[in-house]
């Protein structure tokens, strides 16, 4: 049995339909990349499976590990193990980062049995981290994303994915916005996270990323279900042929390309 | 017969003939008719209602309504219960608004003095009777009552050149088990030129019974001296509160105010400051948080009456339930008042949809070059920033706490003292980990 199995997954947000079965099936130890145009229904599946609330689940079902992971508030899912790399990591002005990370250490430490750090404990920890994905000091001095620039965003969610150890972890368009000195950081960082416990899940619109992490499994999204899978070539037919190959016969025409 | 539907009549001022015989000082003739004035302009004028633009969104029905007594006026033989451990090394203690030497602790810093109102009224009659001539907190009905119901309170100077670090802690209880009691202090703070001191006023009871504190406080700030003054509002959950702070700042002093408010059914905390020497400068800041049914009202009042001062005010609010916050802020820059700059802002963060919160900003100016501003904003807790701790593992309520905090604490960064500052975080935390109704 997969980690991850999603099965004729339909969900709608605001009423409206956004994914219309969507089957996947996620072992331990896998890289599998979604791909797919603006509006395919890529981040709804990532917000879906974190447990964002607005997004209604109509039909279908989620197994994580053998249980129906719809069930789990977003926090337990975390302590389970699902990390989710925000492709726009949110502000919080006056939680300091250290802080922030701290607490969500803990909590997830705590949910598996083992004890909490304390602060020279967490503060060996951190050190040890921070440098591996090229996270300065001040940067942990300051309230959670707040001023940090498009690429310290990544790293510093890559450096939470780090500490908090997932086995399925969820990047949503990481690679956005990063030019390729971030990108290459970022990705060593995603790469070192590669052991066969822990399964990964990379969305993103462009090949580009599979350069660098480069995946098992490669599925097209197209109107909120999976269009097509295949190996790693796959991404490569898609850079050359665009997405259109790809796009199941809809209702209504796709909105056009960003 | 019909009645001016700007008063409410307060029974309360019936009360003051029982015991006019009890109270200190009455037998000074200026200050036996100061009072016998004051109590027939509260007969006549009774409390202001919600028809009077300063009291619109503050009903005093309930407070006048309720069936108060004036405070025994010996001190209680009883404990007053246990206290909370000591911020700094001196703590002056205040029972059913009496000043209590025997519970009192540690020794005053070296330049502070303090005096009750009562032992001026006995030891130096002249004195008090200047400072009550300086102060003209009975123009309201509510200073009037004060005037004519107070039987003490402190004077507190700063000697000229003194720098006290240390916070002089001043902690005011009632005694438990005792109902419907009206506890009013009149006090002063004095600050002589160059000198600098913290103070810090503690209004806490844990029982929840009906009683109504009601200080008022005269603060002069002198040249190039300093006040911070604090206050934490821990009032019962059946408690009253009206409080009013007059300051008056001279040439390049300053004044820092900051109010932590989170106790009492009702309470309104009125600060005006007049900025009245050249390069004087204020901060008042709150974090006012209110659950159940709670009522809290800020209103501030800072008139820059000399060139090139400055004023800050930052209030944040976090209201649950039913309760409902008031935030007015007038801000007043005079003719000669060239070069003020000042600045308002009341933040409100609401945790339910039947919270509620009544802003009012007021920027009266008069001198046309100034740097003024204001802001409001009310709204609920970020469901983006909620969602991204949760994703990391942190529970919702922990989230939740957290993000108050933050909230919260922006206006904490701006208490100099570090010890109250830190004492303020713990009590917001508190706040925030006891959940539910107030008992």
């Amino acid at each position: 049995m997969g980690m991850l199995e999603i099965k004729n997954l339909h969900v709608t947000v605001d009423g409206k339909p956004i994914l219309k079965g969507l089957d996947l099936r996620v072992g331990a130890g896998e890289v599998h990349a979604i791909m797919g145009p603006n509006g395919s229904g890529k981040s709804t599946l990532a917000y879906v499976l974190a447990g964002r609330e607005g997004y209604e689940v109509t039909d279908g079902a989620v197994l994580y590990e053998g249980r129906n992971l719809l069930d789990l508030a977003p926090e337990e899912r975390a302590r389970e193990g699902i990390f989710l790399a925000f492709q726009y990591p949110v502000e919080i002005p006056g939680v300091g980062s250290n802080s922030f990370l701290k607490a969500a250490v803990n909590a997830v430490r705590k949910h598996r049995g083992l004890p909490e750090y304390d602060a020279m404990e967490f503060l060996k920890l951190i050190r040890e981290k921070r440098d591996q994905i090229g996270v300065g000091e001040d940067m942990l001095k300051r309230s959670l994303n707040v001023g940090f620039s498009g690429g310290e965003k990544k790293r510093a969610e890559v450096l939470q994915m780090t500490l908090l150890e997932p086995r399925l972890a969820i990047l949503d368009e990481t690679d956005s916005g990063l030019d390729i000195d971030a990108l290459k950081v970022v990705a060593k960082g995603v790469n070192a996270l590669r052991s066969p416990e822990r399964a990964m899940l990379m969305i993103t619109h462009y090949q580009r990323l599979l350069d660098y992490v480069v995946p098992d499994f490669v599925h097209v999204l197209s109107d909120g279900r999976i269009a097509a899978s295949g190996g790693k070539e796959l991404a490569l037919t898609l850079e050359k042929e665009g997405y259109i190959s790809h796009r199941r016969p809809a209702a209504e025409p796709a909105a056009p390309r960003a | 017969m019909p009645r001016d539907s700007r008063t409410i009549p307060l029974p309360y001022a019936d009360r003051f003939a029982a015991v006019a015989a009890t109270m200190p000082g009455q037998n000074l003739p200026w200050l036996r008719d100061l009072r016998a004035q004051a109590i027939e302009r509260v007969r006549q004028s009774g409390l202001p209602t919600i028809r009077n633009e300063r009291w619109k969104y503050t009903n005093l029905n309930a407070l006048a309504a309720a069936a108060f007594e004036p405070a025994a006026p010996e001190a209680s033989s009883e404990s007053p219960g246990p206290l909370p451990p000591l911020l700094g090394g001196c703590r002056v203690m205040f029972v059913d608004g009496l000043y209590r030497a025997d519970l009192s602790a540690g020794s005053l810093p070296r330049g502070v003095t303090l005096t009750s109102q009562a032992a001026l009224l006995r030891e130096n009659p002249a004195r008090a009777r200047a400072l009550f001539a300086d102060h003209d907190a009975g123009a309201d009905s509510l200073g009037a009552l004060n005037l004519a119901f107070a039987r003490d309170g402190y004077i507190i100077e700063i000697a000229g050149g003194a720098n006290v670090e240390e916070p002089i802690e001043l902690l005011h209880l009632t005694t438990p088990g005792t109902t419907a009691a009206a506890y009013h202090t009149r006090n002063a703070i004095i600050v002589q030129t160059g000198s600098s001191a913290a103070v810090i006023e503690t209004f806490l009871h844990d029982a929840a019974t009906v009683y109504w504190a009601q200080p008022v406080t005269e603060i002069r700030v002198g040249p190039g001296a300093t006040l911070r003054h604090y206050k934490d509002q821990n009032e019962g959950a059946k408690a009253f509160h009206t409080a009013t702070t007059d300051v008056r700042v001279a040439e390049k002093g300053r004044y820092e105010n900051f109010v932590l408010t989170t106790g009492a059914v009702l309470s309104r905390n009125e600060i005006a400051v007049i900025l009245d020497g050249r390069g004087a400068s204020c901060r008042l800041d709150s974090a006012y948080l209110a659950r159940g049914r709670q009522h809290a009202d800020n209103t501030t009042s800072i008139i820059h009456a000399k060139p090139q001062t400055t004023s800050a005010e930052v209030y944040k609010g976090v209201l649950d339930d039913q309760a409902r916050g008031v935030f007015q802020g007038r801000i007043v820059v005079e003719k000669d008042a060239q070069k003020a700059d000042g600045h308002q802002l009341n933040k409100t963060i609401l945790l339910s949809d039947r919270a509620e919160i009544d802003t009012k900003p007021e920027l009266e100016i008069f001198a046309d070059d100034v740097k003024c501003s204001h802001g409001a904003a009310a709204g609920e807790l970020d469901e983006d920033a909620l969602f991204y701790l949760r994703a990391r593992g942190i529970g919702q309520a922990d989230a939740r706490r957290m993000l108050v905090e933050a909230f919260v604490g922006e206006t904490l960064e701006n208490i100099s003292n570090l010890a109250v500052r830190a004492a303020f975080e713990r009590r917001i935390g508190a706040w925030m980990s006891t959940g539910g109704e107030p008992a």
